[in-house]
Formats: structure tokens, sequence, C-alpha cells
């Protein structure tokens, strides 16, 4: 590799860190985007947990509703905190300083690494709830952990897109989840049904397909979000 | 406009006035129903598939003409991207409609989340989407781009519930005009009627198509007049 290539990219991956950093850090100040997504995720588990509780519902419903519901608790939580990343760069007037500092690349994979790492700490906190709330019992553990990384990815990856969008209109809230809804549909419904699998058949090689498919909706989401960013963070 | 243009252009017309009518005559009355669908049906698939042929269409068109604003920044391409988003609405519209009157008959139930239902709702919610996200944004360049950027991503996704999900699980709907066999199977007055309803259907898209970007030019050209006006 020639120097000047690996320097480049050494610097847009210390680029990206540092706006990672720097998004932890402001994150950290006000705790608005994190006290969102938590008490959003608590409120709408003890909603669950009373009206669907472990025995209202036979053995043979509970795959079906239990995958459904732990991924409409992840969809919304995501939807209440993950437009904040970009939303508050515009309202506090800092989008212009960060667009002089750092190259589009490395604001948005910073951004997608803080997105990122806010969903998987607030799956940490719901998903053992759910299971223990909700007498949920995962027999394919690995395919479950699995579906948890990969539908993350893509929910992040397609919202941290949206939210860069949203942050330059009108009804910020409102249009983050209208417009990612539609983006998200397909890599949720393989993720519920995925989870249905996880939860009666033991191993990974019943929900493969599944993994494929959020594979594949991951890595394309992700490429045309770095194609397309350019030209949204620039406006 | 030069003259012989101009009678051509009434030519087409007058050719897609009479076809249509053909269509309408001998979908109902001409072409037998086909083979194992409930009673009349199957000829429901003259208008449907249509429909739904050019929902997926004026996305494309939508896509295609937001690459190419984010690429070239011409105003032109950003009315023609709207303008197909907001005819593929009508369609899409118009064949979730259709399908869900067929699932009636056939099934019993206007709505069984078939994987096929799924999908054309999943492209019902993008157009939607589209379009009010073009709705959310006031100055005419940013939204310009965030929306063709928006159309962009929404096609990079679609494609997965359309195509990926309805062959990982089971469907009741009828083979798609090419099905997994690679063949056309239809009767043969079943088929003219059929390609020709394509064809016809989609001439009319076109067609309204052209209508509707004359019609945004108009608009913009007036309010940049509006604008001098003010400005003298």
């Amino acid at each position: 590799m020639p120097s000047v290539e690996r320097e480049v990219r050494a610097s847009l991956l210390d680029a990206a860190l540092a706006v990672f950093l720097k998004d932890v850090k402001t994150e950290w100040r006000t705790r608005v985007a994190t006290s969102a997504l938590f008490l959003f995720a608590f409120a709408v588990l003890v909603l669950v947990g009373y009206a669907v509780g472990p025995t209202t519902l036979s053995r043979g419903d509970r795959p079906p509703v239990h995958s459904v519901l732990l991924w409409i608790v992840l969809f919304f939580s995501a939807m209440t905190g993950l437009s904040r990343v970009f939303v508050r760069e515009e309202e506090v007037g800092t989008a212009v300083a960060l667009r002089l500092k750092s190259a589009p690349a490395a604001v948005l994979l910073g951004k997608l690494l803080a997105n990122l790492a806010l969903l998987t700490l607030v799956t940490a906190f719901v998903v053992p709830l759910f299971l223990a709330m909700m007498s949920f019992e995962i027999q394919g553990v690995g395919l479950f952990l699995w579906v948890l990384l990969l539908g993350n990815a893509g929910l992040a990856s397609a919202s941290t897109f949206v939210a860069a969008i949203v942050s330059k209109g009108t009804a910020k809230g409102t249009m983050f989840a209208v417009l990612a809804t539609p983006l998200l549909l397909p890599p949720l419904v393989a993720a519920v049904s995925a989870t249905q699998v996880a939860a009666v058949e033991p191993g990974l090689a019943a929900g493969a397909d599944f993994l494929k498919l959020l594979l594949a909706y991951d890595g394309v989401v992700t490429t045309a979000a770095f194609l397309l960013f350019d030209a949204v963070w620039r406006e | 406009m030069i003259p012989h243009v101009k009678a051509a252009g009434y030519a087409l017309k007058g050719l897609l006035f009479v076809v249509m009518t053909w269509i309408l005559w001998a979908a109902f009355l001409w072409a037998r129903p086909a083979e194992n669908f409930v009673g009349e049906s199957s000829r429901i698939v003259f208008f449907h598939v249509p429909m739904a042929w050019i929902a997926t269409l004026a996305f494309l068109l939508a896509a295609i003409h937001s690459g190419l604003y984010l690429k070239r920044r011409r105003v032109e391409h950003d009315e023609a991207a709207a303008g197909a988003a907001r005819l593929g609405l009508v369609f899409c519209a118009l064949a979730t409609i259709t399908g869900s009157i067929f699932a009636r008959v056939m099934w019993n139930s206007y709505w069984n989340w078939d994987p096929r239902e799924t999908s054309i709702v999943l492209l019902l919610l993008v157009y939607g989407a589209y379009l009010g996200l073009r709705g959310a944004i006031e100055e005419p360049e940013r939204r310009a781009t965030l929306a063709a950027a928006y159309a962009l991503i929404a096609f990079a996704t679609v494609p997965f519930l359309v195509f990926a999900v309805p062959r990982m699980y089971a469907s009741l709907h009828p083979d798609t005009v090419l099905n997994a066999r690679g063949k056309v199977e239809m009767s043969s007055d079943i088929r003219t009627v059929f390609f020709l309803s394509l064809a016809a259907h989609t001439a009319l898209f076109f067609w309204v198509y052209r209508l509707d970007r004359i019609v945004s030019r108009l608009v913009r050209e007036h309010a940049a007049r509006l604008d001098q006006e003010a400005t003298v």
C-alpha cells in the first residue's frame, strides 16, 4: 500500500474516532438521547409486561408474540433517540464547525459508531429484562445474539443516515420516524422471524437465511449511506 | 410546435383511446376466465398487474432522476423525480386496492399479509415518506437534494422486501408474469389482452407523466416571472 493512501486511511479512522469520542462526551454531559431511549424502553417494557405477562399467553403463542414485542421495544426506542446525533449539531449550530473540521465520511462513521454504541447499551438493558419479565425462553442463544447484533447494525445505519436528512428540515422528530420506518421494515421483518426461530430451535442453521438477509441489508444500506452522505452533509 | 409532430401526437392519443376502449371490452367480455381461479376473478389481472408494474416503474424513474439530480444539479431532474413519485403513489394505491379485491374473491379476505401484500404496502410507505419529506422542507434546492438522497437510499432497501422476502415465505400470490419456470403460461386470448393492456397503461402513464412535467415547468417559470416583477 502506498504510504500516502495509508496515511489518508489512518487519518480518516482517527477523525471518525474523534467524532465518536466528541459525541460520547457531549452526550454524557446532557444524556438527552440516552435517557430518552432508556426511559422509553423501560416504560414500554412495563406496559408490555403488565398487559401480556407470562401467564396470559399459551406456550405455543409466546415465540411469535414475544419476538415482535421485543423488536417493537427496540425499534421505537431507536426512533426516540437516534436522531439526536445530527439534530443536536444543527440546533446548537456546531454543524458548520464540524463540516470544516472533518471529512464527511469521518463524520458519518463517528456518528454511526455513537448510535451503534447507544443502541447496544439499550439492548443490553432491554433484552435481559424482557426475557425475565415475559418468561421468554430462547433455545438458540447463538442465533439470537447474531440477530440482535445484525439487526441493531441495520437499525443504526439507516437511522443515522435518516437523522442527517431530517436534521436539515422542519418537524424533525416526526419526519425521523416517518422516513426511517419504510427503510427499516425489511430488516425488522427478518429480525422478528429470526427471533421466532431462535426461540424454538437450537443452533444457527435454522435461521441462516435470515442472517444472510440481515447481513446483506446492513452492507447495502451502510454503503448507500456513505455514498449519499456527502450530498446531504454539504446541504 | 412543428405541425407534423403535433399531428403525430394527436394520432398517438387517438390510438391509445381506441386500444384502451378495446381492452376494457376485451378484458370483461372477450377473454375467457383463467383456470384455477374463482369465477371471473382472473380478469383483474388485466388491470392489477399493469398498476403494480407502473408503480415499480415510477419508483425506478424517481430513483434515476434523483441520481441525475445529485450529479447534475438541474431542477428538471428534481421535478421529474417528484412527478414520478406522485404518479407512482396513485398507481401503487390502485395496485393495492385491485389486489385486495382479488384477495377477497379468491381467498375470502381483503387482507392477509401475504408477502406480496406486505411489499406493496412498503412501496406505499416509501412513496408517502418521500412526498412527506418534500413537504417538510421549504427551500427548493435543499428539498431537492435531501429528497433525492432519501429516494436513492429507499431504492437500495426496497428490493429486500419486494424480492427477497416473498421468496423466503410461502406466498399465495399467483405466479408473477415470468414465473419460476421462466415461461409465460397464459392462454392466447388472455395473453393478447394482458400484454396490450400492459403496453397501453404504460403509454397512459408516460402521457400523464409528460403533462405533469410540463405543468411543473410552467409553474416554475410563472413563479420566476412573479419574482422578477416584484424586484423590478
